[in-house]
């Protein structure tokens, strides 16, 4: 717990990366290695389950600081962290231990079963005997949310840094269900022959957007293979061992979700992947995202939804074939090789390939890039004929050209204060547009933004007040902004009838008053356009 | 009432006087020199022997009377004297006594002695006119040794690696008050404009301060290696602080205790060290007054407020134009730019 402790304060203590990377594979060198692969699971999203609730957390921390648990309620959203609220507030250890990160999840996982006089008194225990550091990455690891400014990314740099490894893979050997009680250090990082998990996943491939400038200056059009960007959930289709497997970009396994590829064991052959887009599919195009929203949080889906909104994969690429990892290879010839393989899928099959977008220049591609919204693609994705399918974000090879997001002007009437960095500024805010004399909420925001800007609303927001509802301030409707977004849907379960995809700020706009923000007609109309 | 809160500032009607008044006034007691509390446009101001130098500097030509801490002066008919706060050097409490019943403004102020301002003096009274900028448990300021012992471990790494230091702090107070921590042996220290002429106007006032470089347009980096930059926290985000690369940034503030703004700030490092009072400082200061009644002027004012009262006070909030410790305007509150 020390040595975590320490890590977690060097990475905290600068801003440079490379001195988070040197930190973080000093750990991974000297701590002891069933600590280590509890790290590398905490910090790629594998948490131990909660085993308290933060509501009995906040009781247990409020009583030991000797203050009412309303007072602790109240500065919790000024700090923006529970698990750092409860070690401000502590008094000061009056024991001390020597045990590891580990040992701790031991305990931790013991209270599931022990009844909540134990539960306390065992968290009690620990907060008596740990320095305030310790407190918070322990209150972080019962809390649930281990994000700690270390991204995966950074994590996979330093392990390589640590162990002389490929980044590459050790990024693939990451991927996958493995939990710390399934695995060791040796297996996970260092064993030559890795048992084989036919589950596993590969690394996605993702890509930088394009800027305002175009496609221009990527050179040659006949270097570049053009695609549409579905907005649907990207997914990986593994089909080995005679099982199939369907993963999220996440890393959540969605096989059992998704019935509609109950065949694909039948249809691919033996050590085949695919890269692709889960997509609500009707007749000859996708449905909205919404229609695939329905089925994400579910997991077993009513035979009313299957049908209501059927699943199909949109496949992009192929990373493996007949059990052969071919990422390195070219994208045409993988492409080629989808091809084929998909061409031995039965028809009714819900796996077809993603169209490849034929064009001569850029200019055609512009023209086609127009008429994305309409067929319910977000933009296109360029990708070099050339490049292999990277690990990871890269910058040049793949490319995404989203669609211009749609834009309407509307008022602020509600504000509340962010959380982690963005504590004690007001960044979540609430969006209405006119309709008569009323204002009509529609929408929630929280980015686009400079921090200078969020600085001058937080201070605008203090001064014009005009109601509390807990953290939530209703405020003078004055100020105007542009909303940009990517989709709009209808929705019963919102007042202005619209759900809106992707909302963010895209400009103050300090021209305008807020008689003069867009009408609830308007929106309507967008709906009526574009929904 | 001894005391009142008006749109102007806070008012005593028996001496015809505000004290850190927000507009023009005819007559200003002033509890220190820092922006929010000392404001221009008065006609006559009253400060204290220690606190004059700063408000000459930053308010120029100004009709100030001064008095000792504790020496008692008649305005009307009000009994008042100043009385140290701990806060910055100079800074007072004020206290005002009208027919038996006292009242103390609080002005800014924090328990812990540092070697710069007179230490903190608990005043008894009646009615207590308390900020309370770091009014929530959350507030918990470690011992200033042992942060200045951070500070130098910080510098003594970063000259070693061959990296400036360069330390936010405010120009009056917070700069002098982590010069007098700094072991100089480590290296020069270097000072932006904002803060040198505060130290200069301080200096001259018989304040010991260690020697610092102040940083010209033609102050050249390899003439200072492993020195330790001082300035304003709003100097870090223009081009002043470009010169000195490569560099570790850190800011002294009480608000470095909440990991959120020390991250929005975009620092390396964070040092807990505040001219304010702490949750516990706040506490024990307002017990010590004696005072049933407690008026809060700024900072979480309501969470504060509610408190105080389920302690058994009288707490009631002022709204007043005081400002604190803030860090979110980049802009330091005094001094940042010579008048």
């Amino acid at each position: 717990m020390r040595q975590l402790a320490r890590l977690f304060t060097a990475v905290d203590q600068t801003t440079r990366t490379n001195a988070k990377v040197e930190a973080l594979a000093e750990y991974f060198r000297a701590a002891p290695p069933e600590d280590r692969v509890w790290t590398v699971a905490l910090f790629s999203g594998r948490r131990p389950r909660r085993a308290i609730t933060t509501s009995r957390l906040r009781e247990w921390a409020a009583e030991r600081a000797g203050i009412p648990l309303w007072l602790f309620e109240e500065s919790y959203p000024i700090v923006g962290d529970l698990a750092e609220t409860i070690a401000l507030v502590l008094p000061a250890p009056t024991r001390s231990h020597d045990d590891g990160l580990s040992t701790w999840i031991g305990r931790l996982r013991a209270l599931d079963d022990a009844d909540e006089a134990a539960r306390k008194a065992a968290v009690l225990d620990a907060w008596d005997r740990m320095p305030p550091v310790e407190r918070l990455v322990f209150n972080k690891l019962i809390t649930g949310g281990f994000r700690v400014g270390v991204s995966r990314k950074l994590m996979t740099r330093a392990l390589a840094q640590a162990t002389g490894r490929e980044e590459a893979e050790l990024a693939h050997r990451l991927m996958g269900d493995w939990t710390p009680d399934s695995t060791t250090w040796h297996t996970l990082i260092e064993a030559d022959d890795p048992v084989a998990d036919t589950a596993r996943p590969y690394p996605f491939c993702l890509a930088h957007g394009l800027d305002e400038t175009g496609p221009e200056a990527l050179g040659a059009p006949h270097d570049w293979r053009a695609e549409w960007k579905w907005d649907g959930i990207r997914g990986q289709l593994i089909a080995r061992a005679g099982a199939h497997h369907l993963w999220s970009r996440g890393e959540e396994l969605m096989t059992d979700r998704f019935p509609e590829f109950a065949g694909a064991a039948d249809w691919l052959p033996d050590g085949t992947v695919i890269d692709g887009e889960v997509l609500a599919w009707s007749g000859d195009g996708p449905l909205p995202f919404a229609a695939l929203q329905k089925r994400i949080g579910r997991k077993h889906v009513p035979r009313s939804l299957l049908a209501e909104a059927p699943a199909v994969l949109l496949a992009y690429d192929l990373l493996e074939l007949g059990g052969r990892d071919i990422r390195a290879r070219p994208l045409a010839e993988r492409r080629a090789a989808l091809d084929e393989v998909l061409a031995r899928v039965p028809e009714n099959a819900a796996l077809r390939p993603s169209p490849l977008v034929p064009f001569d220049s850029w200019a055609d591609l512009a023209a086609l890039r127009g008429t994305a919204r309409a067929r319910r693609a977000e933009g296109l994705m360029l990708k070099r004929a050339d490049s292999p399918y990277h690990a990871g974000r890269r910058k040049g090879d793949w490319w995404k050209w989203k669609l211009d997001p749609l834009t309407i002007d509307a008022v602020l009437i509600y504000a509340q204060q962010g959380h982690g960095r963005r504590a004690n500024l007001f960044t979540d805010f609430t969006f209405a547009v006119r309709a008569g004399d009323d204002l009509v909420p529609f929408t929630k925001a929280y980015s686009g933004l400079t921090d200078a800007e969020f600085r001058e609303i937080t201070q605008w927001v203090r001064r014009n007040t005009v109601q509390r509802f807990g953290p939530v301030r209703q405020v003078r409707p004055a100020h105007v902004f542009e909303i940009a977004f990517e989709g709009i849907q209808e929705s019963r379960r919102h007042k202005s009838g619209v759900a809106l995809r992707f909302p963010r700020m895209s400009r103050w706009r300090h021209d305008k008053g807020a008689a003069e923000a867009d009408t609830l007609e308007h929106l309507h109309e967008m709906l009526a356009a574009y929904g | 009432m001894v005391l009142e809160f008006t749109q102007r500032g806070i008012y005593c009607p028996a001496g015809d006087f505000f004290v850190d008044p927000w507009q023009p006034v005819d007559r200003a007691v002033i509890t220190h020199g820092h922006a929010d509390h000392a404001r221009p446009g008065h006609a006559r101001y009253l400060a204290t022997d220690d606190a004059a130098p700063v408000m000459r500097h930053r308010l120029g030509e100004i009709t100030l009377d001064t008095v000792a801490y504790g020496e008692v002066r008649r305005i009307g008919g009000a009994r008042v004297s100043l009385h140290p706060a701990g806060h910055v050097p100079g800074s007072a409490q004020v206290r005002v006594e009208v027919g038996g019943e006292v009242w103390v403004v609080s002005g800014d102020y924090k328990l812990e002695a540092d070697a710069l301002s007179a230490p903190f003096e608990p005043l008894r009274c009646h009615h207590f006119v308390s900020e309370c900028t770091f009014g929530l448990p959350v507030f918990d300021w470690p011992p200033q040794a042992g942060v200045a012992a951070e500070i130098n471990a910080w510098w003594a790494a970063n000259a070693a690696a061959g990296r400036f230091s360069l330390l936010g702090a405010y120009a009056l107070g917070k700069a002098q008050r982590v010069l007098s921590l700094l072991d100089t042996s480590i290296g020069p220290v270097l000072t932006h404009g904002a803060v040198e002429n505060t130290n200069a106007v301080l200096r001259a006032q018989g304040l010991a301060l260690p020697d610092t470089v102040p940083v010209t347009p033609g102050t050249r980096r390899q003439d200072h290696p492993g020195a330790l930059v001082l300035a304003p926290p709003g100097a870090f985000s223009t081009g002043w602080a470009r010169r000195f690369r490569p560099a570790s940034t850190g800011v002294a503030s009480g608000w470095m205790c909440l990991r959120g703004v020390r991250r929005r700030r975009g620092v390396d490092r964070g040092f807990v060290i505040s001219d304010h009072a702490d949750w516990a400082g706040l506490n024990r200061a307002i017990a010590e007054t004696g005072a049933q009644s407690v008026h809060v002027t700024h900072g979480y004012t309501e969470i504060f407020a509610r408190w105080l009262t389920s302690r058994g006070y009288d707490a009631r909030i002022v709204p007043t134009e005081f400002t604190g410790e803030t860090l979110d305007e980049g802009a330091p509150p005094a001094g940042s730019a010579p008048p």
